[in-house]
């Protein structure tokens, strides 16, 4: 540090002083060019194992949102589509990266985010909402949960609270560390979290990579009493769920679950899980969409050995927040349906999700359909925003998170009831 | 010195209420990055043709103390998010750095090149390692700075944006590190 510094004082004094014409000659004999020979194989757990060396897939890598929330007239609102007789506006604006929500007992919605440090509350008071920074030098910050007015914050590897938050908005104190025995890896470190009706928190765990073998701390959700103590694994073989629910009439556990990369432009398609028992595995890495054994590590196994989705979400769609629809602004046919935000894909030439769909159960809990509910956020195979997560307000109208613009929205049903500014 | 440098900087770099154009407000960074996308200095990279949205992410990040470097820190402090596009913008106008006059240990790039293929370092910052939207441009970059990232990169002492580039050097060793940056610092 002290060195890089003296350098850097160095440099400046020569500000405008030389030019670096040396470095720019050009050599008299250019090495060969690289013999085209085969590629050693790929370590272990490499993200890259099973990508083809075409031109086609030399066109697809992570999508990475632009790090700058838009500015309200920036936001792609006028583009977006939901079906006739809904409406959508904008809730709130210049949260970057923002994505999970969770609300207050006082209306107070809390907003976490995966590329910056920071929490947020959109906080409503007199009418009038104002965006606030809530906490900031966090760690991956993505997970937000709420439970009698505490606020549960899931960092990549911790899980703090802060009490009483809705009565210290303007001066919120640190969060407090509940838990931090979780694995530090970056590959789906990055955490949803939610309060089942049995009163404890769930977290997921997810694979320390694109489709690995791993120990016992990886590949699972479990959950903890809201103290911190007690951990308990609820659901194996779980690649990387960002988003989960309970059926409000079964107390069911269903789960979105993200499909490995590179297995092909359309298999496997991401997952949506139920959990009948504790401990149910859900094949991860071995087996896929609950009938593709995995070409790596399937061999010895049967997809027989595990629990099938109820629900396919489409190849590469990164299916994240998800919550069942209880409300009583919508039509009677979302009642108990579970509304799921697909952030969308980048490992397919033609990209799929980049909307929020519904998925609409049969009486014995699997699935009958699935429509869209909200689109316009694809344009030319180009993302203009990117949903994240989706929130039930107690009114009945619903929230939308958008990490790409740094927004939510906000989406009614009836005559437009714009909500208060 | 130090602190009186900083603010000498700041003080430049983030007038943007004054009629300075872009190349102006930006003289004080080329002094340590280089004048023409070449940086001489130690351990401080090149910054020519990088790509924009990736320059936006990093000065982003160092406004918002995500990346930690503390002279960097210093002058992204007051910048506004139209003076980090405009920086950005700029930044990828400058021309591209250019490889060492030597033409390198031949058994040495024939390792790495192996190394490359292996990793499919390629399949995001393209054949050529110019990069592309928020993946960096590697191609002649300072085989210092190089060889630092990465490492930093490996044991997540500096913070990607995301996580892959910590994920993707998981199984790469400190040799096969500097034996990509000489490579990458090489390119022709």
């Amino acid at each position: 540090m002290i060195i890089r510094s003296r350098n850097l004082s160095l440099a400046v004094a020569f500000i405008g002083a030389f030019t670096f014409g040396a470095a720019a000659e050009q050599p008299a004999n250019p090495p060969q060019p690289a013999a085209q020979t085969a590629a050693p194989a790929l370590p272990p757990g490499s993200p890259m194992i099973g990508r083809p060396a075409s031109e086609a897939a030399a066109k697809l890598a992570p999508v990475a949102p632009p790090p700058i929330a838009a500015a309200v007239d920036k936001l792609p609102t006028a583009k977006l589509k939901v079906p006739p007789g809904f409406n959508i506006e904008v809730y709130a604006a210049g949260m970057a990266n923002a994505r999970s929500l969770a609300e207050g007992d006082k209306g107070t919605v809390f907003v976490g985010s995966r590329q910056v440090d920071k929490v947020y509350a959109i906080v409503n008071k007199d009418g009038k909402r104002t965006v606030k920074v809530l906490a900031s030098g966090l760690y991956r910050p993505n997970g937000v949960a709420f439970r009698d007015g505490t606020l549960y914050i899931a960092e990549l590897s911790k899980i703090s609270k802060i009490e009483h938050v809705e009565d210290n908005l303007d001066n919120p104190p640190k969060p407090t560390v509940i838990y931090d025995n979780l694995p530090k890896d970056e590959a789906h470190g990055w955490k949803f979290i939610a309060i089942g009706p049995d009163n404890k928190l769930y977290v997921p765990v997810g694979q320390p990579g694109n489709n690995v073998l791993h120990d016992d701390a990886h590949g699972q959700i479990r959950r903890i009493n809201l103290d911190g103590t007690g951990a308990e694994v609820v659901a194996l073989g779980v690649r990387n769920s960002v988003g989960f629910d309970w059926n409000p009439e079964t107390k069911q556990l269903y789960f979105t679950d993200n499909g490995r990369d590179w297995m092909s432009e359309d298999v496997p398609q991401d997952e949506l899980n139920r959990v009948t028992k504790t401990g149910e595995d859900f094949g991860a890495p071995y087996c896929y969409q609950g009938n593709i054994s995995d070409p790596e590590f399937g061999w010895g196994h049967s997809c027989s050995e595990f629990t099938a989705p109820v629900g396919l979400m489409g190849p590469h769609s990164a299916s994240l927040g998800m919550r069942f629809y209880t409300g009583k602004m919508f039509p009677k046919d979302y009642k108990n349906a579970i509304i799921v935000a697909r952030h969308g894909s980048w490992n397919r030439s033609q990209k799929v999700g980049g909307d929020v769909v519904v998925v609409k159960l049969n009486k014995d809990g699997t699935v009958k359909s699935m429509e869209p509910f909200l689109t316009g956020f694809l344009e030319d195979n180009k993302y203009v925003g990117r949903p994240v997560d989706v929130l039930q307000m107690k009114d009945g109208s619903l929230l939308v998170s958008d990490d790409w613009n740094g927004a939510v929205y906000r989406i009614t049903y009836g005559k437009s009831k714009v909500a208060a500014q | 010195m130090r602190k009186t440098t900083a603010a000498l900087l700041l003080a430049l770099i983030a007038s943007s209420g004054r009629a300075e154009t872009i190349a102006e407000r930006a003289a004080p960074c080329l002094a340590c990055h280089g004048e023409k996308g070449q940086s001489e200095t130690e351990n401080i990279p090149s910054l020519g043709a990088q790509q924009a949205p990736y320059a936006l992410i990093q000065l982003f990040m160092f406004r918002e103390k995500l990346r930690t470097f503390e002279p960097m820190n210093e002058m992204a402090k007051a910048l506004t998010d139209d003076d980090l596009r405009a920086f950005s913008d700029f930044i990828a106008t400058l021309p591209k750095p250019s490889p060492p006059a030597d033409a390198g240990d031949p058994a040495r790039l024939q390792r790495a090149r192996a190394l490359v293929q292996q990793h499919h370092c390629d399949s995001c910052h393209n054949a050529d390692f110019s990069g592309r939207d928020n993946v960096p441009r590697l191609a002649d970059q300072r085989e210092d700075y190089l060889a630092r990232t990465m490492r930093e990169y490996k044991d997540n002492s500096r913070h990607g944006y995301d996580g892959t580039m910590a994920e993707v050097l998981q199984p790469v060793t400190p040799e096969q590190i500097d034996d990509l940056a000489y490579f990458f610092a090489r390119l022709r």
